[in-house]
This record gives C-alpha cells, sequence and structure tokens, in this order.
C-alpha cells in the first residue's frame, strides 16, 4: 500500500514537473466511437535543435481533443516521410489511416521559420492541402494551432477553433485569504497569462465582438463593477458603478453596448443595456423577479436572459425594443438558467438541474425545441461556445477542485481541462 | 431496523445543525479577516466594529458569544431568503442598536452557497441581504443607515461542498462601518 503511494508520488511529480510550463492538461474522458483515423507524421526540421518544436505533435493533440479525429501513434509508423512525394501509400492504408499529414520546419534565418505541411487522402492519393506558414519562435504554437485548423475544416467542413484563446477565472490559497486571477490562455490550456489579479472576487469574464476587449466583474473595494479591459495595452475602464448590483455583463453584436444586471434600491435586479460612447442606460426588464445573464441575439434586436418571475429560474427572450413582453422558453424542470447561444444561433447551451445535480443542456431552437443534458456533473455551470460552434467549454468539478472540462455540442466527446493549480471557473471561449 | 437507521440520520442530522452556528462562532473572525484583506475602506468598517463590541458590552448585560448581539451572521434555508424565527432576536438587538445610534452605519454582506449559476447566486444573495434591511427598517432603522452587497457564492464562509459547508455559507453578514 505504501509503495502504491509512493509510486504514485513519483507519477504525479513527473506530471508536475513536465506541466512547469503548462498550465492545463487535456484528457479525453469519453471519446467518439467513429474517430477519423490521421496519421501527423513527425515534421522534418535540418536543424533540430534550432526550432525544437513538435509541430506534429500539437496538430495531432489538437485534432484528437476535437475526438473526431483518432491520431495514429507514432510508434506504429513504419517509415516518416516528410513530402508528399516520399508517401507510401499502400503501407498508410494497411495502417488504416484515411489521411496522411507531412511537412517540415525550415529555418529562414533571424528566428523566423517556415512550415511547410502537406495533407492527403490515403485511400485515393489525392492532395487535399499544400501550404507554407512562416512564423518567428514563439509563433511556431499558432502557427501549428493553424495547420490543425486547416486540416480539420478540410476534412470536415467546419471552421477549426484550436488557434482561440480562452478566458476564465482562476482562484488560489484558501480562506479567508483568496487570490482570484483572470486568465487569458490559448485554448487548448497553453501560455496562460494573468490579465487581472484580485483579493476580491472577480467574475463573469466576457469577450468583445472583436475578441480585443473583456468585460467583468470586480469586487475591488468589496463592492461590484463592471470593468471594460483593453488586452493589448492591459488599460481599463470602469463602466458601471451603480447602487447596488452590477453584474453580468454582455456585449452587443456590434460591440458597442453592454447588457447588464443593475438593481433598484430595494434589491431588484432587472436588466438593463448600457451604451458604451455616452454611458445612456436602458431598463429592459421591469419585474420583482431576479432577471439575470442576459446574452444578446446576432441581430441585436432580442435578449435572452434568466428570470425567477415564475418562481425558479427560468430562460426567457425579450426584446431590446422598449415595452417588449418577456416570452419564457424552458419548461422542463425547475432550474433553467444562464443561456448561451451557438454561434450559428441554431440552439441554446444553459444550465439545468437534472437528479439533484447541476448539468449542462442545449435547447434546439430551430425543430421543437428538443432538450439534450450533455454531462453528468454535479456541479457543470458556465457553459460557453466555441466560435465554430462544435464544442461547449464549461466548469466542473473533479474530485472537489474546480476544472474546466468541453462537451461537443452533440454531446459524443467529452474532456476535462486539468490545472496545476488553484480553482478553475467561468470559461469564456473568444471569438475567432 | 430502517426506523433505528432513520433515527439515527435525524440525531446526526440535528448534530450538525446544531453544530454549524456554533462552529461558525469559533471562526466568526472570517467577517474581521476578509476586511483586513480588503481595501482601506474595509479595514475602516473593522475598526469601528470592534469599539462598537466594546460600546455594546457596556451597554447591556450578558453580552455573550452567543448573545443577540454578539451574532453577525443570519444563516437562511437553502433557495431561501425568508429570516428564520431563531434568527428574530439577532435582528431585533441590532435594530435597536442602529436606531438608538442614527449616525451608524451597517452593510448587509449577502452569500449563498455553491449550488447553480454564479450570476443568479448574486441574485440570491441580494434577495437575503434585503430581507435582513426590511427587517431592521421595519424596527426603526433609518433607511441611510444600511446599505447591501450580494457577493453570491464568490465568498464562502468555509470550504466544501456537502450541506454542512453549504449551510455556513447561506448567509448574511452585518458588517458596522462608516
Amino acid at each position: 500500500m505504501n509503495r502504491r503511494i509512493s509510486c504514485l508520488a513519483a507519477i504525479g511529480f513527473m506530471l508536475f514537473c513536465s506541466r512547469t510550463w503548462a498550465e492545463l492538461v487535456v484528457e479525453i474522458t469519453k471519446g467518439q466511437a467513429d474517430a477519423i483515423p490521421i496519421a501527423i507524421v513527425p515534421f522534418s526540421s535540418p536543424e533540430a535543435a534550432a526550432a525544437s518544436f513538435d509541430v506534429a505533435k500539437l496538430v495531432s493533440d489538437d485534432l484528437a481533443r476535437s475526438g473526431r479525429f483518432r491520431a495514429t501513434d507514432r510508434k506504429d509508423m513504419i517509415e516518416q516521410p516528410h513530402t508528399g512525394a516520399a508517401i507510401s501509400f499502400d503501407d498508410w492504408r494497411r495502417l488504416n489511416n484515411d489521411y496522411i499529414v507531412v511537412g517540415q520546419i525550415q529555418p529562414l534565418g533571424q528566428d523566423r521559420y517556415n512550415i511547410t505541411f502537406e495533407l492527403y487522402n490515403v485511400l485515393n492519393r489525392q492532395r487535399l492541402l499544400g501550404y507554407q506558414i512562416s512564423a518567428n519562435k514563439p509563433g511556431l504554437r499558432l502557427a501549428s494551432h493553424q495547420v490543425a485548423d486547416m486540416v480539420f475544416e478540410k476534412i470536415l467542413g467546419i471552421r477549426g477553433a484550436f488557434a482561440t484563446r480562452i478566458a476564465y477565472i482562476s482562484v488560489l490559497g484558501s480562506l479567508p485569504h483568496k487570490d482570484y486571477r483572470l486568465i487569458v490562455a490559448d485554448a487548448d490550456g497553453e501560455n496562460p497569462h494573468v490579465v487581472m489579479q484580485s483579493n476580491e472576487p472577480l467574475m463573469s469574464p466576457a469577450w468583445s465582438p472583436d475578441g480585443q476587449n473583456l468585460a467583468y466583474v470586480s469586487f475591488e473595494n468589496r463592492l461590484p463593477s463592471v470593468y471594460v479591459q483593453f488586452l493589448k495595452t492591459g488599460e481599463r475602464r470602469r463602466v458601471s458603478a451603480q447602487a447596488g448590483v452590477n453584474q453580468a455583463p454582455a456585449w452587443s453584436p456590434d460591440g458597442k453596448k453592454l447588457a447588464l444586471t443593475l438593481s433598484t434600491r430595494d434589491g431588484n435586479l432587472d436588466i438593463y443595456v448600457l451604451d458604451l460612447a455616452t454611458q445612456a442606460l436602458t431598463r429592459i426588464t421591469d419585474d420583482p423577479g431576479i432577471d439575470t445573464e442576459p446574452q444578446w441575439s446576432k441581430d441585436g434586436q432580442s435578449l435572452y436572459f434568466t428570470s425567477d418571475r415564475a418562481g425558479g429560474p427560468q430562460i426567457y427572450r425579450v426584446g431590446t425594443q422598449s415595452g417588449d413582453k418577456p416570452r419564457r422558453l424552458t419548461f422542463q424542470g425547475s432550474y433553467n438558467a444562464r443561456p448561451r447561444l451557438s454561434p450559428d444561433e441554431s440552439q441554446l447551451s444553459f444550465v439545468t438541474q437534472e437528479d439533484g445535480g447541476y448539468r449542462i443542456a442545449t435547447m434546439d431552437l430551430r425543430g421543437r425545441g428538443d432538450v439534450q443534458v450533455l454531462t453528468k456533473g454535479h456541479f457543470d455551470v458556465s457553459p460557453s461556445y466555441a466560435p465554430n460552434g462544435a464544442e461547449i467549454i464549461y466548469a466542473s468539478r473533479d474530485r472537489g477542485r474546480g476544472v474546466l472540462a468541453l462537451v461537443s455540442a452533440d454531446g459524443r466527446v467529452q474532456e476535462r481541462l486539468v490545472s496545476s493549480e488553484g480553482e478553475l471557473q467561468e470559461p469564456a471561449w473568444a471569438p475567432f | 431496523m430502517k426506523r433505528i437507521v432513520s433515527v439515527a440520520l435525524l440525531i446526526a442530522g440535528a448534530a450538525l445543525l446544531a453544530g454549524c452556528p456554533k462552529k461558525h462562532n469559533v471562526i466568526e473572525s472570517p467577517n474581521a479577516g476578509s476586511q483586513v484583506s480588503g481595501s482601506t475602506q474595509g479595514e475602516g468598517a473593522s475598526t469601528s466594529s470592534n469599539a462598537l463590541n466594546g460600546d455594546a458590552g457596556s451597554q447591556g448585560g450578558g453580552m455573550g458569544a452567543d448573545a443577540p448581539f454578539a451574532r453577525k451572521v443570519i444563516y437562511f434555508d437553502f433557495d431561501k431568503s425568508e429570516i428564520k424565527p431563531e434568527f428574530a432576536a439577532v435582528v431585533a438587538a441590532h435594530a435597536r442598536n442602529l436606531s438608538s445610534h442614527p449616525n451608524m452605519h451597517m452593510k448587509l454582506e449577502g452569500n449563498t452557497d455553491e449550488r447553480g449559476t454564479r450570476e443568479y447566486n448574486i441574485g440570491l444573495g441580494e434577495r437575503r441581504a434585503q430581507a435582513v434591511r426590511r427587517a431592521l427598517m421595519l424596527q426603526g432603522v433609518a433607511e441611510s443607515q444600511l446599505t447591501t452587497v450580494s457577493f453570491g457564492a464568490e465568498r464562502p464562509a468555509v470550504e466544501g461542498d456537502d450541506e454542512a459547508a453549504w449551510a455556513q455559507n447561506r448567509r448574511v453578514e452585518l458588517v458596522y462601518g462608516p
């Protein structure tokens, strides 16, 4: 028993070491049975030491993480071609690969590299893609995600979202001294940057449509205010600090307004729209219940939100023109909250209560409003769609710790992003 | 057999419930602690709160740790914002104190347990803070003496994802301050 513990500890330590450069590690918890087999052959790099960056590994991790591909293990590769001319298609076909990616990195001098890659259909030997991307050393990671995006889109016809970013809240420390951080990282969890740090809660990060700003709630001074922060410079502006509640910012599609939740003096929460240029406020809802968690429709003409006007929290939709009467959308179950719209507006993702647990559900907006519960956790909250709509990132709990997790929008693939430290909350996927 | 088990559960549950507020009294300092870690504004609040404790002690007899006035946290049932009868004396004691000191201010900090969505929980925390505010105003406290803030589930008093922890986190903290 003791030995087993020390063995586990040794493995844990190793994992930790290899993770010092990586805050998040992906574990696929439920794969797709009919994943497409693809071989990403290690790229050649004449001066291996100079580049020392494994493009193929990153591309293959990205594709495997989507759950829609199964990447062939390197040790099963009999040969490692770097150009299309060198591929022995029959061998790859025998290894059951449908597709193959080959490529190379060439140094261009002065910290510049060329990534050349080709994608082939193994079955009919057709060349589907051939591209060259140039990048400096820090840019190799992004360039590799772009390779994965192109392969993903060519084969599936869905735009890849590997070269995008996520924002989330990380809480470190123990009571009463907690450290709240707003972090922006690559979509695979790498490259985390602390954007804002506070010893009072940070909440509800929301990306501006151009991906350049984040709106969020900060309780610095022990009162809630909404801030907008320009990521390039870190410069930030307090845009709402009304008496009472200032919460749940959501950007209008044109990036000029924020929907948010404010309260009257007697604590009634309603949805308002704030014009960022003029600071003009328009009240959207007026009900004694809690109205919060607004989210815009793409045309900017309506807002989806949570309200408990009928008892428990349910999801409603209201026009942004004054005087429109909210219409209730969810009727199954006693708890449906925090709606998020898929990029093509075909479905709504939200938190629902089922068997005493809080889980991520979707509702079909085009057909009969069918509801599908995608997750099985007890504390699954804060869903956010990838900009291509293929996946939903959300906050979950794993052995008592807050983690981020992913589920494909059809529920077939599930993964966990495991952090080496901190409680992770409220992921928000950036636009393309 | 079944009955014995359920009785045992009941007793365990009662012990748990009874244990909660007591346990919390021991670590009552989250109140003060969080202020220290806050801004200068928060620190000011904690100083005046200390001064007031002394004041109260000299005012009336029997100010033990369980005396209504010494208690500055009101606990709530799941998904509820009604003040339970057992906290009526606490509210009454602070209402008396605030109405006899019209220059005094109190901040009501509403909190929820971790279950549910974060922003909706902000609403529930605010609803609890407002319930205490209304009760204090009904007993003569001026509106201008009171402010509310909701931290939702963001500032738990204790860690843990079981009912024992949740019960201690569903609360309104009464914070005397400027």
